[in-house]
């Protein structure tokens, strides 16, 4: 018998567009025991978010584009083009991942 | 001893990065008189994390301040945090970024553990999330955290990793932590005696310490109570600034400027954002240089001409 398990890629990219260079990156594996922590890495796992995908990463999410509120237009706050990837591994409950 | 202050171009790469590193400034007696002073054993000696923690909390020679007392007050003459704030190069940057009547915010001693002692205390061995310090703060003026490293930090040993150039961005503290990994982050790996000096607002957090060893910082965080305009040598602040062409610029401009420190993005610069940075530092050099019409490469010229409605 196998079930499935999430693993979580989250990109960071430049601008709005999935093929925009990938400036932050975070991954979470449910599948595995591997931790990944942070300032484990000094290169993104993939440079553009489209690299992602062509290794078979489905996109679940990206940032809306959202106006900008009247007289707070020049604040800076959280990275604005976050996408949310998962890859869903098979595992055998007895042995891990197939 | 007399102090020697920033000089103008600290000052613009201080308000482009939020940081300012000082490597080996403090020298060896007095970084193994702190040591001694916080009662540091030999490293084999400490078999218990929380108890190594309660130990030097309640014996070591730091002492207890209140939030708001002049950083003149805070720290006994003769003591080894005295006397490495003391250093002329030292004090003349704490004066020109916040003041000579500057207040103490608080104070901690950062005790990195090696993973043995985390595993026997049961703990997981994982390194701090990113954050920004304290709570959402959207001050123009700034509070100063001085890092220092009192030995040798290798990179396994997990120095604090800070990201240059997030310092204005206004975000919750921990709400962060999500950004495992920016473009552009810093790992401390440094000589015993290296302060860094960090503006309030930088992300950063501690790293995981792999090595065998006890790593220590001790941080001190200071509030200006005046005014954080010209308290530099400003000798060369006229020089220092030139308006350039922007966009068609011929190819020329080597020399290093105040706009040219101010225009240097970051590497994980977003592509629209990235500008906003460059309006928001100059905001903080209109601040720190005390000329509400500053501008560089015409960025808030643009965007406050109103002539046209």
């Amino acid at each position: 018998m196998t079930c499935q398990r999430q693993n979580i890629l989250i990109l960071y990219l430049e601008s709005s567009a999935l093929d925009a260079r990938t400036i932050g990156w975070s991954l979470y594996e449910g599948a595995s025991d591997a931790r990944h922590d942070a300032g484990d890495a000094d290169e993104p796992p993939y440079p553009t978010g489209l690299a992602a995908l062509r290794d078979g990463w489905r996109l679940l999410q990206m940032s809306p584009l959202i106006p900008h509120v009247p007289g707070d237009e020049f604040r800076t706050s959280y990275l604005k083009y976050e996408f949310l990837f998962e890859k869903l591994i098979d595992i055998d409950p007895a042995g891990g991942a197939r | 001893m007399t102090n020697i202050p920033l000089r103008t171009l600290h000052m613009a790469r201080f308000t482009a990065r939020g940081f300012l590193r000082m490597d080996a400034v403090v020298p060896p007696a007095l970084n193994a008189r702190f040591l001694a002073d916080v009662g540091h054993p030999p490293d084999d000696a400490v078999d218990n994390l929380w108890q190594h923690y309660g130990r030097i909390m309640q014996t070591s020679a730091i002492p207890l301040v209140i939030p708001g007392t002049p950083l003149a007050d805070a720290y006994p003459e003769g003591s080894a945090v005295a006397e490495l704030l003391a250093l002329p190069a030292v004090r003349g940057a704490i004066n020109s970024l916040v003041g000579e009547g500057c207040v103490v915010d608080h104070h901690f001693l950062h005790i990195t553990f090696p993973g043995r002692l985390h595993a026997s205390a049961g703990l997981p061995h994982n390194a701090q999330v990113n954050h920004q310090d304290s709570t959402i703060d959207p001050r123009q003026a700034f509070d100063v955290q001085i890092m220092y490293f009192p030995h040798d930090v290798t990179l396994e040993m997990g120095g604090t990793r800070f990201i240059p150039g997030t310092h204005l961005r206004v975000v919750s503290e921990a709400a962060i932590a999500r950004y495992q990994n920016v473009r552009g982050q810093q790992h401390m790996v440094c000589k015993a005696g290296t302060l860094l000096f960090l503006h309030h607002g930088i992300w950063h957090g501690g790293g995981r310490n792999d090595s065998e060893r006890l790593r220590y910082m001790f941080k001190i965080r200071l509030c200006p109570t005046a005014p954080q305009s010209r308290l530099w040598d400003t000798s060369d602040l006229d020089a220092l600034s030139q308006p350039r062409p922007i966009f068609w610029t011929g190819g020329k401009g080597n020399q290093e400027t105040i706009e040219s420190v101010l225009m240097q993005p970051e590497p994980w610069f977003e592509a629209d954002t990235g500008r906003l940075e460059y309006i928001n530092r100059i905001r903080l050099w209109r601040y720190l240089s005390g000329n509400p019409g500053y501008d560089a490469d015409y960025w808030l010229t643009r965007v406050e001409n109103e002539q046209a409605g």
